[in-house]
């Protein structure tokens, strides 16, 4: 098929809106291994959209490439949870049998290596991305393996079944995991009962927000459903970038039909028709079994027109995909994904459950939230409220990986403590504790008997843990290279702080940093969470201030002993000069040494 | 509209209009906020973040932030002014900006608002991006390294103009402007030296051509008064060209 007629059709089945521009990129992306121009120019004219504008969409996604890629474009997941498995080794490993630089595709054009920030499968990894698809749990034997297959030209598809399977390794089950109810009795519970008195169910549940900042959910349901307008709509938040975050994945995988529920739940209440689930492009491997379900819905009469019977109750779900940035998890960064631009965070006021999606009162919710509401919905708000902590009430799906015998997904009661937790997950020599990702609390042992609590230490769900012999600085480096990575670029703060903040913690790792230059970390980090224009922002200097105030011997035992030291080596800036005078004699260097 | 609304500035009591930012109501009264990706005649953006202020505890961006009666907001603190300043310091070294040699030096707004804060260096490690300029228009340059990424002229060009000739490319430190033609040049482009992009641009990157150094170093916008008493070098485009 000609580029022609495949963007033809591509745009035809999206009816030419312009909203779906992402959508349409992520196709022609993995149809192609990348964007041509030629396809930029097709793609403006039939969505009525300047070149640039689409070029910088394009830009701004990770996964996506103006140039092409390998026919394997093989991504590694880089996270701290990777590189404690042996990721970077094996990284190596791929390269040198492939024969390929990072980030260049080989002569031939077959293959590519890179890496990626967190793919979500921290617990089975090392992890790879495959033209999209996720191999797990690589090993020296893997990797081996997998040279093999791209040299003999093997399609993904037809790799090892073991390759591509990911497994659930659910540890511990609570009220929402050991859940037996069918799918529809949240609905029935809906019509039986009455919206209005299902939301105050909610409301009186205490159910908080999944996705990390616990805000109340039937209160953003009810101000959703206040907000006047012609058009509702619901959002299921299922870009999981935080690292070490996998539970949404496992909720998608082994519940879709009660995530799926809630988001009609919640379209009931609010009177939304149209609901999105934004799934990350990392989660390629889950669409196809989503799209499935949501047919078995469609069929069994719990989506579509007339739901369960009721006249004039329609709601439907769409599967958008994301394109590798993590900042697409900001709710509104989010909307504007799905409106097909650049995930830029918007200026808020005015909030998305008034002006959300296209404009429009919007719900966005997480994954896990969506659940919980359906099964309050069905078992009532005693019985959520019954578990948990006064502020917390429930459950919270913890992901649990790094030196732990037992990695994995565990549901607790609000209020666990971490000495509880790493006990059942056999982490028997833990320093420190990471609760919720990369802008979360690095918890040293002395604070192991905190809880897991909006009142305490609160969390999406990611829990990473490090024994004794793990150097907490590789972590504090890992989570500064990932936030230059991932901040969008709009604010000042956050684009060059970020920058600055990782240069600093380089200049510590390679010895060359003095007190002044810790200085530097705290003010630069408090300038950001203060001054930038959104969470990521204002979290991103976390790992670091939290680490030089409960961790300050990983910073001093490699300063310099002055107090400045240069961010430059003079001697290292002579080389150019060196190269073309042809000299390389002591009088051609600078005594750094001391 | 009820003009009884008011809110504290720095003790000072601004009256405001329902839906008016912090901005908005400054401005009217004549008091300064600095600001570099504010321009009134465009949707605020938020971006620069030089305007933030200290609402009852609350660091926000005025030209976002809604004024609300009652409220107490901190425009001079000590504070405040430092925050500034090493935004300022932040944009100093991302891009390449050699005031002496810059045709904007005098009237730009970046070093003039540096100016404000008392800014004496730029203090951070310099980036140094390899950036380049673009000289194909007939009446227009483009040099990338002044460019702050405030978005007027991208502003300009969509909202005003109606030709979308600038968007941003990239991610994170990697933003970068790009123009909309087909050789990604300006030349190529159906930018016009009339356009409003034209004239927005609030430092030295969107530069006309043929008019280097009319007006001597020593008599320029903030030469004589600083950007608190003249404002926006956007608003005096026009006595800057004759
Ligand atoms: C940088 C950043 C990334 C985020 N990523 C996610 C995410 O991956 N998943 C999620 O549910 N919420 C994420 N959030 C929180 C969302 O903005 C939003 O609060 C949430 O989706 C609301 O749903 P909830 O109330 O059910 O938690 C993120 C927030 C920020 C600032
Ligand atoms: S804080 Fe970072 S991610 Fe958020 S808007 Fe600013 S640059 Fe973008
Ligand atoms: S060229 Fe000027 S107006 Fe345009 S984004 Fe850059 S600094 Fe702003």
């Amino acid at each position: 098929m000609s580029i022609d007629t495949y963007i033809d059709e591509i745009t035809a089945a999206t009816r030419n809106r312009p909203d779906y521009l992402l959508q349409n990129l992520y196709e022609i992306q993995y149809q192609y291994s990348y964007v041509s121009d030629q396809a930029i120019k097709l793609l403006a004219e039939k969505l009525a959209l300047s070149e640039s504008f689409i070029v910088g969409v394009i830009g701004f996604y990770s996964f996506l490439h103006t140039t092409p890629r390998g026919r394997f474009d093989i991504l590694i997941s880089d996270s701290i949870t990777d590189h404690m498995l042996g990721s970077r080794g094996l990284l190596d490993t791929l390269c040198n049998k492939l024969g390929v630089a990072l980030g260049q595709p080989r002569a031939d054009g077959r293959v590519t290596v890179d890496t990626t920030s967190c793919t979500g499968m921290c617990e089975q990894g090392p992890a790879m991305l495959v033209n999209g698809w996720t191999v797990t749990r690589l090993d020296q034997n893997r990797i081996e393996q997998i040279v093999e297959l791209i040299e003999a030209d093997t399609a993904v598809e037809e790799w090892p079944q073991e390759f591509l399977t990911v497994d659930d390794n659910i540890q511990r089950r609570d009220i929402l995991l050991s859940d037996n109810s069918n799918a529809g009795d949240a609905l029935k519970a809906l019509i039986e009962q009455g919206d209005e008195a299902i939301l105050q169910q909610i409301e009186s549940s205490g159910l908080r927000g999944r996705g990390g900042a616990g805000f109340r959910t039937g209160m953003k349901w009810r101000f959703c459903k206040q907000a006047d307008a012609d058009q509702h709509y619901v959002v299921c938040n299922a870009d999981e970038g935080e690292p070490g975050t996998f539970k949404d994945r496992v909720l998608l995988n082994s519940y879709a039909d009660k995530v799926f529920e809630g988001m009609t739940l919640c379209a009931g209440i609010i009177g939304a028709t149209k609901g999105y689930v934004y799934l990350r492009a990392e989660y390629r491997y889950l669409r196809a079994p989503l799209e499935q379900v949501l047919r078995k819905r469609r069929e069994t009469g719990l989506l579509g027109t007339d739901i369960l019977g009721k006249q004039g109750f329609n709601f439907d779900i769409e599967i958008h995909m994301g394109a590798g940035a993590y900042i697409c998890g900001e709710e509104s960064s989010l909307i504007e994904s799905l409106e097909g631009k650049r995930g830029i965070p918007r200026i808020r006021p005015p909030f998305p459950v008034t002006h959300g999606y296209l404009n429009k009162p919007t719900v966005v919710n997480n994954v896990e939230t969506f659940m919980a509401a359906a099964l309050i919905a069905v078992h009532g708000a005693n019985w959520f409220g019954s578990v948990g902590t006064e502020e917390s009430s429930g459950t919270k799906l913890l992901s649990i990986s790094g030196d732990c015998e037992r990695p994995g997904i565990y549901e607790y009661p609000f209020g666990a403590s971490m000495q509880h937790i790493l006990q059942d997950c056999g982490a028997t020599d833990a320093q420190a504790v990471q609760v919720a990702g990369a802008a979360g609390a690095t918890l040293p042992a002395a604070e192991f008997n905190r809880c897991i609590a909006f009142e305490d230490v609160a969390t999406g769900g990611s829990f990473m843990v490090f024994n004794q012999h793990r150097d907490m600085l590789d972590m504090v480096r890992n989570f500064a290279h990932f936030f230059v990575h991932e901040s969008c670029g709009f604010c000042t703060p956050c684009r060059v702080g970020c920058s600055l903040m990782k240069d600093l913690v380089d200049k510590v790792y390679t010895g060359h940093a003095g007190q002044y230059d810790l200085d530097e970390m705290h003010k630069i980090g408090e300038l950001m969470l203060k001054s930038s224009h959104c969470g990521l922002g204002t979290t991103a200097p976390n790992p670091m201030l939290d680490t030089l105030n409960k961790f300050p011997q990983i910073y001093n035992e490699r300063l310099k002993h002055s107090s400045y030291e240069p961010s430059f080596d003079l001697d290292a800036a002579l080389q150019d000069a060196r190269d073309i005078t042809g000299r390389d004699d002591a009088g051609a260097h600078i005594g750094t040494e001391s | 509209m009820s003009t009884s609304k008011t809110f504290k500035l720095d003790g000072k009591t601004i009256s405001f209009n329902d839906g008016d930012t912090i901005m908005d109501a400054a401005l009217r009264a004549g008091e300064y906020i600095p600001h570099l990706c504010h321009n009134p005649e465009f949707t605020p953006h938020g971006s620069c973040r030089v305007c933030i202020v200290d609402v009852n505890g609350r660091q926000v961006s005025a030209c976002t932030q809604p004024a609300m009666a009652g409220s107490e907001v901190d425009n001079a603190s000590d504070n405040i002014m430092r925050q500034r300043r090493e935004l300022l310091q932040m944009l100093f070294v991302e891009g390449n900006h050699i005031c002496p040699a810059c045709e904007k030096s005098g009237a730009c707004q970046l070093q003039a608002v540096a100016y404000y804060t008392n800014m004496l260096s730029p203090h951070f490690t310099h980036f140094f991006p390899r950036r380049t300029v673009d000289a194909s228009h007939p009446d227009t340059a483009i040099d990338f390294d002044r460019c702050i990424l405030c978005e007027l002229c991208v502003r300009a060009s969509r909202d005003v103009d109606h030709k979308n000739v600038f968007a941003i490319d990239g991610r994170g430190i990697n933003s970068h402007l790009v123009v909309n033609s087909p050789t990604g040049k300006l030349g190529d482009s159906s930018f016009a030296a009339s356009d409003k992009a034209a004239h927005v641009c609030p430092v030295g990157a969107i530069l006309p051509k043929h008019t280097g150094y009319d007006k001597p170093i020593g008599d320029r916008l903030y030469d004589r008064q600083p950007v608190s008493i003249v404002g926006d070098v956007a608003a005096h485009e026009q006595e800057q060209e004759h």
